[in-house]
């Protein structure tokens, strides 16, 4: 973790910047026609302050106005600033385009990246700073963009064509200019580098915070139920400061980047204004082209101003931008291996073979541990809780991959097929049932986008869910909040029960399937779960004894070790046997 | 956005102060066209190099005087933005902190998560640059029209026409984009309820394969909020060329008045240009004034967004009654039913019944039937919609909430523990357990084991979540995190069930043994948990099916006995013997 925050520390903004450029290489065309727009529209802009100059001299004073003069160049000037507009209009819906649509592909790939991170990323990061990489800093670092964009293109097509037009009007006043200007640059920049430490302790800050938001809030009945407010209102407070305290530094300090370099911009205008009146005094330029120096003087700086505001902007965009690369270019989960075999209605024939693996290499957990089950056989693993059972089932699913050994179907190594046929053929039940928003029906079809009502409606009876969601408001089509809202844990669970009935695989993993469902209805499920697991190898982890005695392989794991190895008959007669004593702890206080 | 001004109280000063320098910086900025003119008029006309030099110097300090007033505006502006953000977000939290879980569930967390952090960032910006620029740009903009009147009355009219257009225009394209905006915010919500929904359901969707679909669906609405966004882009993009097309035209117009006004005398050309360069300012100033009002748009909606949570208030009204009677049974249900919000049918019809202090109760019931609607009635956590229920004798809703909660103990459905160590997750049942009162708690939850075998024991950081605890782990320290606060009432809603037989029995032995005169009320799925309970409470489809000892029911509850065989089913051979 913590060499990691090094490397993104010394990462430079370059690197950076050039994975945005990377992204916003998609639309060269739309980039093309930008700069060519903006280029237009910052020519025509330009042109207007020349024929501004021009009216001017026409009206030298007193009976001395030329208007027809005059006439023809306001003619001229209307037609242009038509034109102006019109490109104008299109340069920044063309800049909206690019930036909003470089969005898009960087939360898509964020997205698509959140799919293949290996689940201990998921496991060990918290999930609000991911989630506020993805929303937060992805908007920021488009705001930043679209700023960028905009200013970036006119403001440089700015100063390359006042440049022009100056140098055509009096070389020596566009010298001053030019001297004068650089200063814009230098106090840019310097207080863009100053900035950037601040602004990245403003993102992390707020990271922090919307971790706790995202805790504290996600659990909000617990904070309640134990009065705990005060104390978590006190814990965001203290982080509500130091953000106080980190964003009003990184906000005040970028926000000087304006003033500063509007007062050389006024100092060239003031330096103009002189050498321009000296200049008209000897006659060397009129009162009207003054005036176009004028303008261009602040058109000029103008842009060096927007750049440098682009700038302390961009800054904070790529302390964003950082972040949210940070993220995707995470190390994936090891990909399928290069000719990964396709597991097809496997036998179900499972062996794990001198079987390691711990969660922090400092804590071993499971260690050489053996099992051969074949096609069909059903598996109980009990144990007492925290022993490592729900460990086999992130083993068997491949949600971590084993320290050595390993784990085979059929014969072929886990490793050596694709995850998603590996995972395609277990149906499983967790613990912590999982519900997306959306209808009951959505929720009940993820393992089988295609079913038909029918069948829908024939896995809910069978995991009997169908008599609860026929009195849901709006049956199958009620739409139910991420958590499952107003759904019981049971009702939840049956549902998960109901969506693994519906693609019926060819091996089953049930982890405490039915520990929030009241017996009766469990009665029914098993007997469901009896047919379903007929001709099918199966893992269950239950803490009932009365469900897994059936079982033909029972599993007794304590500290991540198999103790012991068997059916229930074998298993109980075992004198002082860990399971024995287990089983008969249920009647204890009965006896 | 009213009523959240009051957020910005506390930084008066500052609020007044920035806008008050910007201010200072713009007239400094409006008086150079006319030293400007000074010098055309005065220097070049008639060949004064020291009026020339002047002047300059003139300017010089103008932009001086500016800059300083500029940096104090800004450092200003950025405190009180950030002062009023950080009192807004405290505000929210702490309201947010005592909504009821009624209003919980109805707004929905990722909802409350949003809000209290991109909206109230977009505020920030927005009131920062409300601070700097909202009345710096206007005042510009007019000051720039009254300065063109001590030049010219004529002439200014064509300011006084150019400038109530220009507002028309920005207003209007305001207006039409704002509830655009809200719309590209929904938008956003949504992506973000799938990301989060995607990290806590990794396991389930890799399960299902459904990397995929997740995929499509979330670049679908990536798709959405694009063109949404793309489409409010075209609108506000049109605010910059209209406006520069009014203050051009405007130009023009000025050019020709111009003319005629110095061919018959009566201004100069210096004015002219004076004129012409207050017109040019307009224009910067709109510019920014146009950004301005996009960002402001966005900050507003933000505003409303936040508004909307400050606008839902707890339904739950407090009571001051700190204790009730100790003669009166410690829980009574006086004919109690329960409708949830938006829920439709009840969920709890005509509960009745009473325990004594100091009784175990089991509650047992199947899936759905209204066990733990029935023990959230007792912290309050909802009110009956009908009936009323009596803590000591006196009604619920007569106490003050904080006190009731603080004499019970609640051990929920879901373990959630928080972030920190095991002693800060237990310290949260009481503040001011000692090293003994903890020590006791985990050795009454079995959790003390396995707490042993952490490094650091008390000191072992718990992750968000609890990711680093098996389940059963995590059961057991909600246990103990309720018993350390020694509560009068203790609530075990089905928090077992991770826990394997042994340890649930050494669990209620424990809890049977302590010492002070506790109510327990045991919600259970497992006839063995509850069956030794002082009374058992059998509960059916949100109604009372059966009230008695295990012996009573097992006589003569027909649903108690067929829960109770399906578990044992050796009890129902023997019974039947």
């Amino acid at each position: 973790m913590k060499d990691k925050k090094k490397v993104t520390d010394h990462r430079s903004n370059k690197d950076i910047m050039k994975k945005v450029l990377d992204h916003i290489g998609k639309y060269k065309f739309f980039l093309l026609f930008s700069i060519v727009l903006a280029a237009v529209s910052v020519v025509l802009t330009l042109y207007i302050p020349i024929l501004t100059g021009q009216a001017v001299d026409c009206i030298l004073g007193p009976g001395a106005v030329d208007f027809d003069g005059i006439w023809a160049i306001l003619k001229e000037m209307a037609v242009i600033i038509v034109i102006t507009a019109a490109v104008q209009w299109l340069m920044n819906t063309c800049n909206n385009k690019i930036a909003y649509q470089v969005v898009r592909d960087v939360r898509d790939e964020a997205f698509k990246k959140l799919q293949i991170l290996p689940l201990k990323y998921i496991d060990g990061h918290s999930h609000g700073d991911i989630v506020s990489r993805i929303i937060a800093d992805v908007d920021q670092f488009s705001d930043g963009l679209l700023l960028g964009f905009t200013q970036l293109f006119t403001g440089i097509v700015t100063i390359i064509g006042t440049l022009i037009f100056m140098f055509s009007i009096n070389v020596s006043t566009t010298v001053v200019v030019v001297i004068l200007t650089p200063l814009s640059f230098f106090i840019a920049g310097f207080i863009a580098k100053r900035t950037f430490n601040m602004s990245k302790l403003q993102s992390e800050t707020r990271g922090e915070q919307t971790a706790l938001i995202d805790e504290m809030i996600g659990n909000e009945k617990v904070v309640k139920a134990f009065n705990h407010e005060p104390q978590v209102m006190e814990q965001f407070e203290e982080i509500n400061g130091r953000l106080e305290k980190a964003s009003v530094k990184a906000i005040f300090f970028s926000s000087l980047t304006n003033p500063c370099t509007r007062f050389v911009n006024s100092l060239v205008y003031a330096g103009v204004g002189i050498l321009g009146a000296f200049l008209a005094i000897r006659g060397r330029i009129s009162v009207g082209q003054l005036t176009s120096f004028l303008s261009y003087a602040n058109q000029y700086t103008k842009p060096f101003n927007e750049i440098s505001g682009v700038v302390t902007e961009l800054q904070t965009a790529l302390a964003c931008a950082g972040r949210v690369f940070e993220f995707i270019e995470e190390e994936p989960q090891v990909p399928d291996a290069q000719g990964a075999a396709v597991l097809t209605q496997p036998e179900g024939n499972v062996t794990m073979q001198n079987v390691n693996f711990s969660y922090n290499p400092e804590q071993k957990l499971i260690q050489d541990f053996n099992l051969e089950v074949k096609s069909g056989q059903r598996v109980a693993i009990v144990g007492p809780t925290g022993c490592g059972k729900t460990t086999v089932i992130n083993l068997l699913m491949r949600f971590y991959d084993v320290n050595s050994g390993s784990i085979r179907i059929d014969g072929v190594d886990v490793r050596d097929m694709t995850r998603r046929s590996l995972r395609g053929s277990f149906g499983m039940v967790l613990q912590e049932t999982w519900l997306h928003a959306g209808t009951i029906r959505d929720n009940i079809v993820m393992g089988k986008p295609d079913a038909t009502d029918e069948e829908v409606v024939a896995a809910a009876k069978a995991a009997h869910a169908h008599s609860f969601i026929k009195r849901l408001p709006m049956g199958y089509d009620t739409v139910i909040t991420e958590d499952g809202g107003s759904l019981s844990q049971g009702q939840k669970q049956l549902l998960c029960i109901t969506r693994v009935m519906l693609c019926l695989p060819p091996m089953l993993i049930l982890d405490e399937a039915t520990s929030s469902i009241d017996t009766r209805t469990e009665i029914r499920i098993s007997q469901a779960f009896n047919t379903m697991m007929k001709g099918r190898t199966s893992f269950i982890v239950a803490h009932r004894l009365s469900t897994i005695r059936e079982a033909d392989i029972i599993l007794v794991m304590k500290d991540g070790n198999i103790v012991e190895q068997g059916d229930h008959e074998t298993l109980l007669k075992k004198e002082n046997g860990f399971y024995a004593k287990l089983y008969n702890s249920q009647f204890e206080m009965a006896g | 956005m009213k009523s959240l001004l009051k957020y910005i109280k506390d930084y008066r000063k500052e609020s007044i102060l920035a806008p008050l320098f910007k201010m200072l910086e713009a007239s400094f900025e409006l008086m150079v066209p006319l030293v400007m003119a000074s010098i055309i008029d005065r220097g070049i006309a008639h060949n004064d190099t020291a009026q020339i030099i002047k002047m300059g110097l003139v300017l010089v300090l103008l932009a001086a005087v500016g800059l300083i007033s500029a940096v104090t505006a800004q450092y200003f502006s950025a405190k009180a933005a950030v002062g009023f953000a950080t009192k807004l977000r405290s505000a929210l939290f702490a309201h947010i902190q005592g909504l009821s879980y009624t209003e919980l569930d109805t707004i929905g967390t990722s909802t409350l998560i949003t809000r209290m952090t991109s909206d109230v960032n977009q505020l920030q910006n927005g009131v920062n640059l409300t601070l700097r620029l909202l009345l710096r740009s206007p005042f510009i903009v007019f000051g720039a029209m009254v300065m063109a009147f001590t030049v010219d009355v004529k002439a200014a009219f064509i300011f006084v026409v150019a400038i109530p257009l220009l507002s028309i225009v920005v207003f209007g394209i305001m207006i039409a984009s704002i509830p655009l905006y809200k719309k590209v915010q929904a938008a956003l919500d949504k992506i973000l309820g799938r990301t989060r929904e995607n990290l806590a359901g990794a396991r389930v969707i890799r399960a299902f394969c459904n990397e995929e679909a997740e995929t499509a669906g979330f670049e679908r609405e990536n798709e959405l909020l694009l063109n949404t966004q793309v489409f409010v882009g075209k609108i506000s993009a049109a605010m910059n060329p209209v406006t520069y097309i009014i203050i051009n035209i405007a130009l023009v117009v000025l050019l020709w008045t111009g003319a005629v006004r110095v061919d018959s005398g009566v201004i100069t050309q210096g004015a002219v240009v004076a004129l012409v360069n207050y017109m040019s300012q307009i224009l910067v100033e709109l510019v920014k004034l146009a950004n301005l009002i996009i960002q402001l748009t966005k900050a507003l909606a933000c505003a409303k967004r936040v508004e909307g949570i400050f606008a839902v208030t707890s339904s739950m009204a407090n009571g001051s009654l700190e204790n009730g009677s100790d003669e009166d049974p410690a829980i009574v249900f006086d004919h109690v039913c329960l409708t949830y919000s938006g829920g439709g049918d009840e969920s709890l019809t005509d509960i009745d019944f009473a325990v004594k202090k100091g009784e175990t109760i089991g509650i047992i019931g199947g899936t759905g039937s209204g066990k733990t609607s029935v023990v959230n009635l007792i912290p309050r956590f909802y009110d009956a919609t009908k009936g009323t229920v009596r803590i000591n004798g006196r009604d619920i809703r007569d106490y003050d909430i904080e006190t009731l909660r603080d004499t019970i103990g609640v051990v929920p459905q879901r373990a959630v523990l928080f972030k920190g160590t095991i002693r800060e997750n237990l310290l949260w049942g009481n503040e001011d357990a000692s090293g003994a009162d903890i020590e006791n708690a985990l050795r009454i939850s079995q959790a003390k084991e396995f707490v042993d075998t952490k490094e650091g024991r008390l000191d072992f950081m718990i992750a968000q979540g609890g990711k680093n605890l098996s389940g059963g782990q995590r059961q057991r320290l909600t246990i103990a995190r309720a018993i350390v606060r020694k509560p009068q009432i203790l609530i075990l809603d089905d928090s077992a069930s991770a826990l394997d037989f042994a340890t649930d029995a050494k669990l209620r032995a424990a809890i049977k043994g302590m010492e002070n005169d506790m109510t327990v009320i045991i919600v259970s799925q497992r006839a063995s948990s509850i069956q030794y309970a002082d009374k058992i409470v059998v509960l059916d489809d949100g109604a009372v099916a059966g009230i008695g000892t295990h012996e009573e029911l097992l006589a003569e509850n027909e649903i108690y006995q067929e829960i109770y065989y399906s578990q044992f089913p050796d009890k129902k051979a023997k019974a039947a013997n």
